[in-house]
Order: C-alpha cells, then structure tokens, then sequence
C-alpha cells in the first residue's frame, strides 16, 4: 500500500543531533509565560461553584448573598447564561451506523448535576481571594438522586440511572473484527480467559488549567492552557455562535498536558462569555482540587481477554470484551479513546484472527478521555500481561513464546488481521538489543539466591507495538472511523531579510521541545544554524491551522509539514541563487550550509545573500520570481506510524509488607529515525514513569456515593524522585516510509510499554507464592492481600521458580 | 476583621515594602504583588513544590507561608538566581542534561536544589533522589534532574547564592 | 486555594503570644512554622479569626543538653534537629518528615501541639517518655507525653498554651530504632513504629514502643514491651515479642491500609525497630 516517502533535499547537519533546547532558556530563569502569569490590567478573577453531590437534582440556587459581598462584580447561574450558548461541550466521535447516546453537557449545569464538581454557578471579583470567598456564599439546595459509580453494575438492570431519558447507562457499542475468530479459537489447543482491569488515573500536568478571556471590540482573545488552540477556536465559534475569525486562542507556555489539555471545557467557553458579558478580562485558575475533579480522566476499562493459541505457542486468535466506564459525559474524545487502542491490540504478533468489541457506559462520575497513550496502554496492557499468562500456561518461556510469534523484520508492509497495516519494523532487533543489556539466566540465579533471604525480586517484559502519527485525515474521517475532525499539520517558515527565519507551526507543544526539534528540521533545509530559527505556534492569529499535539503526532506529522515548507522555500533559495549565479536552478546544491553551483564550489550564496535578494531584489533577479521567501505545507499523511520496542523492568517485593520497589528499568525503542536523541531520551523517561505511576501508585478513586476520595496530591500518588529507578535507554532505528523524515514518535511509547512490564516483573517475583496476576494499581495493600490470599506471606516459599 | 499588615522584605536583593491582607500567600505575594512570576503554583496541599522559593536562605514552599511571614527575611526566587548576567550552576545543568520538558516545576526544583546542594555539597544520587522528595515533576520520570543536580554538584558552587540582604535597608 | 480571613498578631514575645490568645478569644490559634495549620485553612478546614504569629520568636527556638537530656525549643525546626546526629532517634524521626522544605519549616512545638496522630514525633515522645514545658495563661506547667495526647487532634494544651520546650530524659544505654512506612517518601507514615531497648548482657532489660498512626493518639505497645522485658535480644526473641505489637489497637482504615493491614505493618515495623534499637540491623 504505501511506498516509502523520498526525501527531495535537505542535508543532515542537525537533525540526529542531540542538542540542548531552545526553550530552556526563558523556563530556568523564571521568565515562561504560562496563563496565570499573564495580567491585562484590571483583569477580573472567576471562581467557579461546583457540585459536591455525585447525583441531583439542584433545587434552588440563592447568589445574593455573594452577589452583595464587596468587590464582587457579578453571579451567574446556569439559568442566567443559558441563552449564551449556541452548542454545548463538542464530542466529535459519530461512527456511522452506529446508535450513541450523547448527553447535553453545557459550561454551567441546570436542573441536574451527574457528578462530583459539576459547576453550578460562577463568581467574578475583583481578585482571586475575594472570587473564593464570594463562591462560598453561594447557597445551593439538592435533592440527591441514586449513583452508581460501578460499570458493570451500571449495566445491570434496575441499576440507578445517570441518564433517565436514555433509559440506559449503555452509550453505544462498537466492534472490529478480522479472521473467524470462532474457529480461531475451536481450533486452538490452549484457550485462556482473564479479566484484566485498567483502573482511572488521571493526568495530573503540574499546572493545572486556566484560561484568561480578554474582549476586544466584537472579538474576544482566549489564552488557555491548551494542547489545542485550533481546535479549541473551532469549536468555542460554535459554542459561542461567534464567527471563528472574532475569536483568538492562544496557548502560551503549557505546564504539561498528558492528555488533559487536549479537550474544549465547559470554562473556555465560559469565560469567554463572562469576558464578552463583562468587556472586562476575566481570569480563572483552576485549583488542584477541580483539576482532580473535572479534568478529565483516562483508562477506567475493564477487559475480558480471551486468547488461543497451538501447544507449540503459535497464537490463533485474540478476543477482547471491553467496557468502558466514560464517566457522565463525552467531552472531545471520550467515547473514542477506548477504541484508538484498537490497531495494535494484536502488538507484535502474527494473530490469524482478532475480535474486539467495546461498550461504553455511564457512571456518576467526570468524563474519561485521552491521557498519555490514550486507549494504547491498555491495550497493550491486555496484551501482554495475558501472553505472559499464556507462556506460563504453556510451559514455554515468556520471551521464547513473544520471539516465534513476532512478525518478521521481512514482512514489512504488515497488513493485520483487522486491516492495518504496520509501515516499518523489526520487533526481534529490539528485543535482541534489550538483552544485551540484561543477562536472564544471571538474574534467574540472583532470583533463587534473593528468595532464600526473603527478597522476591522479580522482572518482567514487554515488547510492544505503538500506533501514532496521527492520522490520514480520511482513514478516521467522518465516513470510516467517524471522527468529525482530520489530522493533517501544517507549517509556514518564513526566511528574513537577514537570512534568520521563522517556523510557524499549527502544533502547539507543552514540554516536548518543538522550538528546538522543529528549528533542527528547518535548519537543515535552510542551510542556516538552528539557533537562527525561532519556532512560533500556539496563536491563532500566527501562523497555518493546525490540529495541536497529542497522540505523538507532532514530529511525524508537524515535523514533516515544516520539513516540507522549507524544502519548498529551499526551492525557491535554489531557483534565486541559480539566477544570481547564471546557472540553472537543478544545478544549485545546498552542502555546508552554502548554496552553490554543483563541480564549482567557489560559486556560492549564503541563505543570508539570498534572502536579502529575495526582500531587496537586484537587477540579477528576473522579475518573474516572486518576492519574499516564504512558504507553507500541509501534511496529512497516507498511514500512521508504528513505534515500538522492548523493555524490562526488575521489581524487588517486599515479602512482608508487600511494596514493590523497582530496581532496574531497561527501555529499547524503536521510535524511527530521532531528530534529537537527548529529548527522545526525556520522553522515553517521561512516559515510563507515567505508567510506572499508574502501576503502582496512582489511582482515581470514587467512593460508592460517587464521592471523589483522591480530591488532592495528598491521596492522588504521583511518584516522587524517591520513589523511581534511573531508566536505561538504547534504540534502534527502523525508518518509517510514512514521512520523508523517517520520523514516527516517541511521547507515549514509554507509557504504552510500561505498565504491563511492571505487573509481569511483580507476577514473576511472588509466582513461587502461586500468584498469577494481580489488579494494578499494584499498592502495598493489593499485593499482601494478594500475598496473604496465596496462602501467608511467603518468605519462606519454597514453591520453586518462575519461568 | 483584617486590616492589612506592613511586611518588609528583601527579594532578589531588592528591597520591597507592601500593606498586605494577612492571609496573603508568599506566592501570591511575589507573583500577584511584585510580578515575579517564575514561581509557580501547582497543588493545594503543600505536595508538588512548584512554589519552592529560599526564605533566608533555605527552601520553603511559598504557598504554605504567609506573606507577613517573611517580614524582616530575604526572599530568593528563580528570577535572583543568577548573578552579574552568570547563570546559576543548576540553571546550566538543568539545560545542559536536559532536566525540563514543560518548564513549570523547573523553578521549585532548582530552588529545592539548590537548598539540598547547600546542606549536601556531594550528594549520592539516593541523596539527591531524596532531597527533592518535596517536589514533583510530571514530565521527565526525574531521571535528567536528578544528572542535573549531580553535574551541578560536581561543577561546585551550586548551593543557595550568597546573600544581598546586607546592603538593602529594608 | 485560599485561607478566609483572619486577624492577625505577630507575636513580640510568649508572654505576648498568650495575651493575644486569651484577647483573641476562641477563634484564635497559634500559627507557628504553619505546615499542620496553613494546608487546613487553605482548604477552609480550618477558619480561626485571629492568628498570632511566634514563628519569629528566638526564645522558642534552640537545643540544649540538659541533665544528661535534652530540652528543645518549641520553636525549633525540623530541620535544626535531623542532622544532630547526637539526637539519636528524635533526629532521625525528624529526618523522615515529609519533605525538606517542609522540614525548614514546621516544628517540634506546633507538630506535638497539632495531635495528630500520623505525625512522626508524637510516638517518639511517648516512647521516650518525653514532656512538653508550658506557658500560658494559667501559668507554666509540664505535661507528659502521657497526658498531652488525647484525641484525634486533640491535646490537653490549653487554648491559651504554648510548647515553649519539648524535654527528653536522657537515654544513655538505650539503643533506638525508628521506622517509618508509607507509600511515597513525602507521605504521612501509614505505621510508623519507634523503638528503644535497654539492654544488659544481651537481653533487655527494659523496652519501650511507640506507634504512629495506629489509632486516633500515638499509642504505646505495651503488650510487646512487656514480652521482650526480661528476654533474649535475639531475632527469635525479638520477633515474639513484636508479634505482640498490635495488640489492642484499633486503627481506622483508610484509602491506603485496612485496619488488618495496619495491624500487621505495626508488628512488622515493630520487629524492625527492635532489632535496628538491639544493634541487629541498620
């Protein structure tokens, strides 16, 4: 299906580089700009009032008190902004064919609130203590009505209702299949069935949303704290009823994402209303509390796994039941995320047959939707703890039983079963270079010689596959897929007079170093250093529409449109060097940053010559070249890319109180060709220790009237330095034919590899106890109870060892 | 009930004299008051230690001190970190070993830091693991801030800057 | 999040410090390092209407040896004491407190006078038999470690009572083990156990456990002490006896530890503390 990309030009002096970034220099001296850091003057501060009943029905609201306290300046309710509203919060996953409940999800709630922290009412003031205080004075009367927090028990008749009108918890059903499954699994000799949970986390980004809506005129400028200003534009025009030229998004400086900053809330909308109501800027800072509340939050899945494969290991066919707890509403992405896992549930196996089928519910509990891997991490989570299960069941070694299923490096294009078809990679290569790193039959003897002084130390595996890059705008259009929305990038690269120049870019980052990634690509083409591109995005008004960054598309779909605009500004530099130099444009080479004539080196232009020719034309320049050097691309590319690799992580358990505590990390990835190894590196360390988090420590828990119990950082555990290993790094590089830079992505990969490397290595440590698998978050408690379930503690096992 | 109060300070070898309400924040009063916005805000709870600041020079987090607190203290934040147009060593390293992705814990876990590399010159790295326990980071599992830390011990004078209260009237 | 309103005092001196309570009535409080106090009222958990400020008062701060034992200031920091290695077990205690710049921050006075129960501290002065030295409106006084526990959050300090010092006797001869255990390094400890044993030629001669967090005050394990009195100070003899270390407790669960789970981290931790305070671990 695809051939590979051909790079038209361009040298390599920094891409492959590893080059310390750009971007640090405002950040470690204190002057980033995130949006609580900027102040129009007279700026007004919102607090929002929000429900502490996970179900009700809001009898009354009384505001006069907050309305009379001193400098406050206005109250709304639901009620007063009703008519402010021309959509509600956008959900754009309709597949076609496909029957889906969408519940109205409007910025401020009227007659019911369907979970914990839904706002109910807004107060603005003249500063931010003054809108807390005022927002305490807001008195509002509820008539709790039954929750249910459970999905499975939502499914079950007689269940309480989070929607009455649906007459149902169940929002839709949806299912893949390739290959006869049915007969997959008859003809199999061994079929097992688990029941593998991936419980809600959250993404928990160290600042926190915000947005700041400031008038002008008929427009209205909205800064937030934003994976996706574009989009965010796009959709606040429709939920405003403002015409998408009136309104400027801007994200400044964003204090990480993971997912939750890819999404349009109720509050930008609401802002902007306030602000326009108002003609004054109106800033609201959300706390830690309302982060943990109502941003909101990933994975929430239950799977029943069914796998089958011949007594010699070969697989025969995957089965996987998923239900999907969305939460109450389906904000941007909430009933897809699931079913983005779907391409490579299979990993990097040869499955004949793959059977997926997803069912979404609701529960009286904040939306679900895309946090740092995004329906990929459970996959693969389902994956490949399962087919660990599988080795031990089989009596065959968990890594011998992954080797002989692999896809081959030589079957490249591979179409699965489900109709994907993987662009580039060499599964074993990866697996080959983990072990170099790691001597297995060394650490079986550590393992023996731990255990007899009562250490369960343990290591487990994964090798999986990673679907990104996205995506081809049609493959997930409204007509296949039925995402209401495409996924193209683009970029504008200005070269300047002087011959420095700027990249405009439609993705706009929070942390994964696109001013420098970015210049290196541009630089290359531009024959100019890296240093004398500055990379804009984030604004609206600057620069192409762009879809924004997430899904780990930016470099392989962004990246490709900048290197594609300035390969077309290269062409004309070519076309204006070869008219200053009397020579034909195909004759004009970029090498060693100069352009010059091919065979007659001493005939050469720097960019800086040519620029100034282009801005300040000579009589050289026939006046049918065009001034100015400037050019735009738009990338929308033919398939997404498909990362991935091994890694291994080495748990020690405690035998007695049941910690884990991970000693060794090794990751080798396979994210194509790197642009810049140092900040592959960063994100590789980033996403493992994500699900590092979500293995062991983080979890999103609701009591059984709905109420969020892990509100603040006190009880959501995100690690600490105390608590991780230094991750090992080492790659391979397999290019991708899907870009001409060979690029795939990175910023999930660590993520979607991890958690399962985690709970195989604790599986392996405490097997000898007769544990086969245990529910992640993998905490202290879970794993004695476990423990203890098993039959005592076990230091003084002697059940034998693992595989 | 709580008129303001007189608080006088010294902030990045400034002298500074507001009335402030008393339940005023150090980090609401740095950032919101005198502008320096380089401390950040990242939790409620005293967790994430984004708002590490050094309060005569040893390090808080400013969002659990109130502002009249620091009557009569030199305050440091990451804008009086470096000196003479000279980067502080731990702003170098953090660059250098690539110890940021978004930016925004950056300026705590440099002030935290460089409070452990005052108290620790020459930490193990269990040390510096430990030493930064107050403070979270979302983007970068740790691993360069932690070689951060460690280079800036080795480069040497990467402890909390000399004072410049003397000097200053307050 | 933001505290509500309040008065505030910065206090000249202690006797200044208990006038402007006692003027200040029952919505006052002392705000000292502000690392119990401020998170609750951030949280408007907590709203007092005056606060009277003795974070700045030398008078508190200080350690001294005195009569073979200690006497800290009420006012001293954490931090001032976790480096001492001449502390023993306060300062290691100390040391495991939250974070550092929490630790340059609270107290020893304002931890104690907090109560709560999952404080380090309050386990190490009831297992040293430690007291804290008052001041306050009704005069000075000395309470017990005993005595000064008596609920969640509650102590038998007076509203109008500062910890001016906090006093260990001198625990010359005994070994010391703290143990703490929680989740992530900055946590509270779900258990935390402090242990001290004296002993003479190889079995104890007397031993004394404190619990952190294992009911609603820092409570002692008597039963264990009493079983490890008089016995060998061999791992065999020291596992029995901490097997009795959860004996009448009763410690509410939580999100991280069920009551049976907390039971059974008393008397693990507790087999940990004795043999790092009989010299048998690190």
């Amino acid at each position: 299906m695809m051939e590979a990309a051909t790079r038209t030009s361009g040298g390599d002096d920094y891409v492959g580089q590893t080059i310390p970034r750009k971007e640090d220099a405002r950040m470690i001296a204190g002057q980033g700009r995130y949006v609580d850091d900027i102040n129009p003057v007279g700026t007004l501060h919102a607090a929002i009032v929000r429900s502490p009943e996970a179900h009700a029905t809001i009898v009354s609201i009384d505001t006069s008190e907050a309305r009379e306290h001193p400098n406050v300046v206005a109250v709304f309710t639901g009620e007063d902004l009703a008519d402010d509203w021309k959509a509600d919060v956008p959900s754009v996953w309709h597949p076609p064919g496909v029957e889906m409940h969408h519940p109205d999800h409007w910025p401020l709630k009227r007659g019911e609130v369907k979970c914990v922290g839904d706002p109910v009412a807004v107060v603005v003031a003249t500063d931010r203590y003054v809108a807390a205080d005022a927002a305490e004075e807001v008195i509002v009367e509820y008539d709790p009505k039954p929750v249910v927090v459970d999905p499975e028990r939502a499914l079950e008749n007689g269940s309480p209702l989070v929607w009455d009108q649906f007459g149902t918890n169940k929002s839709h059903e949806w299912a893949i299949s390739g290959g006869d499954i049915d007969r997959a699994l008859a003809d199999a000799d061994v079929v097992m069935e688990r029941r593998v949970v991936n419980h809600r986390t959250a993404g928990a980004a160290i600042e926190a949303r915000g947005c700041l809506a400031e008038p002008h005129g008929d427009s209205v400028t909205l800064y937030s704290s934003t994976q996706i200003p574009h989009i965010a534009r796009f959709q606040l025009a429709g939920m405003l009823g403002m015409p998408e030229d009136k309104i400027r998004v801007v994200a400044p400086d964003v204090g990480g994402g993971f997912g939750t900053k890819l999404n349009v809330y109720g509050d930008e909308a609401l802002m902007c209303a306030l602000a326009r109501r108002l003609g004054r800027a109106v800033k609201w800072i959300e706390t830690r509390s309302e982060n943990l509340a109502y941003n909101h939050h990933g994975r929430d899945q239950i799977a029943y796994v069914t796998i089958g494969a011949k007594s010699d290991g070969t697989l025969a066919g995957l089965k996987v039941r998923m239900i999907n707890d969305l939460g109450a509403y389906q904000q941007l992405l909430t009933p897809f995320i699931p079913v983005l896992g779907f391409p490579v549930m299979g990993g990097a196996y040869r499955f004949p047959a793959i059977d997926l089928h997803f069912t979404g519910v609701f529960t009286n509990k904040f939306a679900t939707d895309a946090i740092r891997g995004a329906g990929r991490p459970e996959g693969t989570h389902y994956l490949e703890v399962t087919m660990d299960q599988l080795a031990d069941e089989l009596g065959i070694d968990r890594l011998e039983l992954r080797r002989k299923n692999f896809i081959g490096a030589d079957e490249f294009p591979y179409e699965t079963p489900l109709g994907i078809v993987y662009d580039s990679g060499n599964y074993a290569g990866t697996l080959d270079k983990l072990l170099e790193h790691v001597d297995v039959d060394a650490f079986r003897r550590e393992q023996e010689e731990l255990r007899e002084k009562g250490i369960h130390r343990g290591i487990g595996f994964s090798t999986y596959v990673e679907v990104c890059g996205l995506a081809p705008s049609r493959a997930v259009g409204p007509q296949n897929l039925g995402l209401h929305a495409a996924f193209f990038e683009s970029a504008a690269v200005r070269v300047h007079p002087t011959g420095s120049a700027t990249v405009f870019s439609g993705a706009s980052p929070h942390g994964q170093g696109h001013d420098t990634t970015f210049a290196q690509i541009a630089a290359d083409r531009l024959g100019i250093s890296p240093d004398d591109v500055e990379v804009v995005h984030g604004d609206t008004n600057a620069g192409p529409w762009g879809w924004g960054t997430y899904g780990s598309r930016a470099l392989a779909v962004g990246g490709e449109a900048v290197a594609r605009a300035a390969e077309r500004v290269q062409d004309k530099a070519k076309q204006i060097c070869a008219a200053m130099l009397e020579a034909a444009p195909e004759d004009i080479e970029l090498a060693d940053g100069q352009f010059r004539v091919k065979g007659s080196p001493d005939r050469s232009m720097s960019m800086a010559d040519i620029a100034l020719a282009a801005y300040v034309p000579p009589d050289e320049l026939p006046a049918e070249v065009e001034p100015g050097l400037e050019e735009a691309a738009f990338f929308d590319p033919e398939n997404f890319v498909f990362p991935f690799g091994a890694h291994a992580c080495v748990v020690d358990v405690d035998a007695e109180t049941g910690k884990v505590k991970i000693v060794r990390w090794i990751a080798v990835d396979d994210c194509g060709r790197q642009v810049n190894p140092m900040l592959v590196d960063g994100q590789i360390h980033g996403g493992v220790t994500h699900a590092i988090g979500q293995a062991l420590y983080e979890q999103i828990v609701y009591d059984s009237d709905g109420q969020l119990v892990t509100g603040t950082l006190v009880d959501y555990g995100l690690p600490t330095a105390a608590e991780l290993p230094n991750i090992e790094t080492d790659r391979q590089e397999t290019p991708s034919p899907v870009n001409s830079l060979g690029v795939k992505g990175v910023g999930e990969a660590g993520t979607i590899a991890a958690s399962p490397a985690v709970l195989n290595a604790v599986v392996d440590a405490l097997r000898p106890l007769g544990i086969t698998y245990i529910d992640m978050p993998l905490t202290p408690l879970r794993v004695w109870q476990a423990m203890q379930d098993a039959g005592g503690d076990g230091s003084s096992s002697n059940r034998g060892g693992g595989s | 009930m709580s008129g303001s109060v007189r608080v006088r300070t010294v902030v990045n070898g400034e002298s500074r004299e507001s009335d402030i309400e008393p339940r005023l924040l150090l980090v609401h009063y740095l950032r919101d008051v005198l502008g320096l916005t380089g401390t950040h805000i990242g939790c409620d709870t005293t967790n994430c230690g984004a708002c590490t600041v050094l309060l005569d020079g040893e390090a808080v987090k400013s969002c659990t001190v109130l502002a009249v607190q620091a009557e009569g203290s030199e305050v440091t934040t990451i804008e009086g970190m470096a000196r003479d147009g000279e980067l502080h060593p731990l702003q170098e390293t953090f660059h250098t070993q690539h110890g940021l992705q978004c930016g925004y814990c950056t300026p705590g876990m440099i002030m935290a830091a460089a409070d452990l590399l005052e108290r620790n010159p020459n930490p193990t790295e269990e040390e510096v693991r430990h030493g930064l326990e107050g403070n979270l980071c979302r983007c970068t599992g740790y691993h360069n801030i932690v070689k951060a830390v460690m280079a800036a011990a080795e480069a040497g004078g990467a402890g909390v800057p000399k004072s410049r209260k003397e000097g200053v009237t307050a | 999040m933001i505290p509500a309103e309040f008065d505030y005092h910065r206090a000249e001196s202690v006797g200044d410090a208990i006038s402007a309570l006692a003027d200040g009535g029952e919505g006052a409080k002392l705000l000292a390092g502000g690392h119990s106090l401020l998170p609750l009222m951030k949280l408007r958990l907590a709203a007092p209407s005056l606060l009277v400020d003795i974070s700045g008062l030398d008078e508190l701060r200080g350690v001294e040896q005195a009569n073979g034992g200690w006497t800290i200031g009420g006012g001293s920091r954490h931090a001032e004491l976790e480096d001492r290695n001449d502390l023993g077990v306060v300062a290691r205690a100390a040391s495991l407190i939250a974070d550092q710049q929490v630790r340059n921050r609270g107290t020893i006075g304002g931890s104690l006078a907090h109560g709560d129960p999952a404080s380090d501290l309050p386990a190490v002065l009831l297992a040293a038999k430690g007291e804290v030295e008052t001041q306050g409106g009704g005069g000075r006084r000395t309470i017990s470690a005993a005595d000064l526990f008596r609920d969640l959050w509650d102590t038998s300090l007076a509203a109008d009572e500062v910890i001016t010092a906090v006093r260990f006797p001198p625990l010359d001869g005994w070994g010391w083990g703290y143990e703490k255990y929680s989740r992530r390094a900055e946590d509270w400890a779900m258990v935390g156990v402090c242990a001290l044993v004296k002993a003479a030629d190889g079995s104890c001669e007397d031993a004394r456990i404190g619990l952190t967090n294992m009911g609603t005050t820092p409570l002692r394990a008597t039963a264990a002490e009493e079983a490890l009195r008089g016995q060998s100070l061999s791992a065999e003899g020291i596992a029995a006896a901490a097997e009795q270390a959860a004996q009448g407790t009763e410690p509410p669960g939580d999100l991280n530890a069920t009551p049976e789970y907390k039971r059974h981290l008393a008397r693990v931790l507790t087999r940990r503390a004795l043999e790092q305070a009989a010299g048998l671990r690190d």
